[in-house]
């Protein structure tokens, strides 16, 4: 008898290379890795101090996103030295372990989860693991892809395997047309705001539904990536038509009879009809409003025509502590429309909402308009290629007009590992996945949404609902 | 690279119960730009540990002298969620901590302990907060964690049970080194591989 299996098990199964115990681990095969300047270090020093070699370094890929400046002119040399050893450190691992490395002045830099499928590097059917944990993100392709620590890292580059525990499996199922100036960041910011910041833990979630469906691959992106924010340790969608569309012609893809013959296998990838999940999540996406958060983890978020909420109104003790503490650090008083907060900065980068139709749909907002005068707004691009290509648009033209700054591509203030790094007490609207305490700089407000809503909030000075912002072009 | 094997350890427990406490908080971003794991004890919970001046925060946990130089921390839901930097482990480390108990840690940070020899200890919601309640009390502070016996004891004498998997188990107790003993098994996976490619020809 064979089982209905889900997507999820699948990819898993087929990348079984042996069962190591009756309590779910098993050494699983990995397809892809994407390795970056400041969690791999350690791990090449590993694979140095043993004498290990790297087990089939082409399925690597390496280039510098988390501790390059993003000033817009792009320069070699690295402004700090913890971040310019990083830099030459990784170079030289590239070069001796024969990795390839996309540095900071190659055309196809960029932050790695923007570039990797870019490229074509990420498929459907294949599992992926990074240093990073918005690896997540592949999943938009129909690929399993999850972050790792940095031992793993050498334990994979050493062996191309990881010692992998099998997760339990939760579905999402989005439906319903999403209103007019909503996007999937506010799908995945209100699932996360429903099930909590681990209300995923020790899950892989599929997502499906009409709304996923009409989502376009990008889209998708946005809700693998932040699928972590709620504890997730992988994301899928099945691949559909859109998916291959998007990666025919990418540089990496398969090519001819073996795109056909992928083709093929790619269209298999989906749950059976009858797969069990160990649990079921419904979401509505016609009764969302555009989301933000108010506090400093992702599931404290509310609809932007919401009020701060007030922890009084809360009976669990801990949630409630948990509440007081993030109102102090963001300085907001319970009670306050959300949509009354007003900003320092604003903030569009991130490889959660850094591609070209986050910007495409920022410059709807901001054209023919002019940023506030108390704010600092940037827009960081997710990659090389998708400056170059917002450029060919016309779109850098628009923000630059508007007051925003055009700045390199980068990681840059999602974690601020580089200069870009706020000072305490700025408030910052930001289309990152993030609102930690000192996430964007030592004191710091964060809050999170779609990168329409980071532009409406640019231009008028605070949390804006773009809903009401009025004609966008 | 071969771990300190965790059998029996003996200390002091810091409750720090507050929920989602993320990688940012354990190793802010300023601590990242190493190429070695050196000096990370240093940034751990830096801005919560030091003053802006500096100096230490007298209110925090670690930095009282009941729970200064803890072996253990007793944590709320979801502790490590974010960030995949193993930094804040090897910080969690270099400062003595052996091992956390809470009632659920976030993924990537749950394996690289495991994979430092950090022991995490996950308990019933109602268990992790009386065991977190009884370590507030300073005199109550020291405990001991037995992986062999998979069993916590406190001062007065109370024991509490814990799961574990075999795996990890055998692993944190012999200090195992992962990437050694799954060379071993390079055959199988070359020959895993070569099948893989095979069925899979444009993964080449």
């Amino acid at each position: 008898m064979t089982c209905a299996r889900t997507l999820y098990d699948k990819h898993i199964d087929s990348h079984t290379v042996c069962r190591l115990d009756d309590q779910g681990h098993v050494l699983l095969y990995i397809d892809r890795q994407v390795i970056n300047e400041y969690t791999s270090p350690q791990a090449f020093s590993g694979l140095r101090e043993a004498g290990r070699k790297v087990w089939r370094p082409g399925t690597a890929l390496a280039v510098v996103d988390h501790v390059n400046p993003t000033a817009p002119k792009r320069i070699a040399a690295m402004p700090d030295p913890g971040g310019a050893r990083q830099v030459s450190y990784l170079a030289e691992n590239c070069h001796d372990f024969g990795i390839e490395l996309l540095d900071i002045l190659d055309k196809r830099q960029g932050i790695e989860h923007v570039i990797a499928p870019e490229q074509g590097f990420i498929l459907p059917g294949m599992v992926i693991a990074a240093g990073d944990s918005h690896t997540t993100t592949y999943g938009a392709l129909g690929a399993f892809g999850f972050g790792i620590g940095t031992s793993e890292i050498e334990h994979l580059l050493a062996s191309q395997t990881l010692v992998y525990k099998r997760l339990k499996s939760l579905r999402v199922t989005v439906h319903g047309e999403l209103a007019t100036g909503l996007t999937s960041k506010d799908v995945i910011m209100a699932l996360i705001g429903k099930i909590g910041a681990a209300g995923a833990t020790g899950y892989a979630i599929e997502f499906r539904g009409s709304t996923i469906d009409a989502l376009s691959v990008e889209a998708r992106m946005t809700i693998c990536n932040m699928a972590v924010e709620a504890g997730a340790r992988g994301a899928f969608m099945a691949p559909d038509e859109k998916v291959f569309a998007y990666l025919k012609d990418k540089p990496r893809a398969p090519k001819g009879a073996l795109w056909e013959r992928a083709l093929l296998e790619w269209r298999k990838l989906r749950s059976d009809d009858d797969a069990v999940f160990d649990r079921e999540v419904e979401l509505d996406a016609s009764a969302l409003e555009p989301m933000v958060t108010w506090g400093t983890s992702p599931d404290q978020a509310a609809p932007i025509g919401a009020r701060v909420p007030d922890p009084q109104d809360v009976s669990d003790l801990i949630l409630r502590q948990d509440m007081c503490r993030a109102l102090n650090y963001m300085g907001l008083e319970a009670g306050m429309p959300l949509s009354e907060i007003v900003i320092s900065h604003a903030f569009i980068g991130s490889c959660t909402n850094a591609r070209i139709e986050d910007l495409r749909d920022a410059a709807s907002v901001v054209r023919g308009k002019h940023v506030a005068e108390h704010v600092r707004a940037m827009i960081v691009p997710g990659s090389t290629e998708v400056r170059d290509q917002a450029e060919a648009e016309g779109l850098a033209a628009i923000f630059i007009d508007a007051g925003f700054e055009w700045r390199q591509s980068g990681c840059s203030m999602c974690l601020a590992m580089n200069d870009d790094v706020l000072k305490p007490g700025d408030r910052c609207a930001s289309s990152t996945n993030r609102n930690f305490e000192g996430r964007q700089g030592a004191g710091a407000r964060t809050h999170l949404m779609s990168p329409a809503m980071v532009a409406a909030a640019a231009i008028t000075g605070r949390l804006t609902d773009i809903r009401h912002f009025g004609d966008r072009t | 690279m071969s771990l300190q094997p965790f059998t029996l350890v003996t200390g002091k427990a810091a409750p720090m119960l507050a929920a989602n406490i993320d990688t940012d908080v354990i190793m802010p971003k300023q601590f990242l730009k190493g190429i070695d794991r050196n000096g990370l004890d240093r940034g751990l919970f830096f801005d919560l540990r030091f003053l802006p001046s500096g100096e230490p925060n007298p209110a925090f946990i670690l930095n009282q002298p009941a729970w200064q130089g803890a072996s253990f921390m007793v944590v709320g839901p979801n502790f490590g969620c974010g960030s995949s930097r193993e930094h804040a482990v090897w910080g969690l480390k270099q400062m003595g901590i052996r091992a956390l108990i809470g009632s659920s840690f976030a993924g990537i940070f749950y394996d690289n302990c495991q994979r430092n020899g950090v022991l995490l200890i996950s308990l019933e919601e109602a268990v992790l907060q009386r065991l977190g309640q009884t370590v507030s009390q300073p005199e109550q502070a020291r405990i001991s964690v037995d992986l062999q016996e998979q069993v916590i004891r406190l001062e007065d004498g109370q024991v509490i049970p814990f799961q574990v998997d075999t795996l990890r188990k055998t692993a944190l107790l012999q200090g195992l080194d992962a990437i050694g003993s799954t060379l071993q098994r390079s055959e199988q996976i070359k020959a895993f591989e070569r099948e893989h490619l095979q069925a899979n020809p444009w993964l080449n």
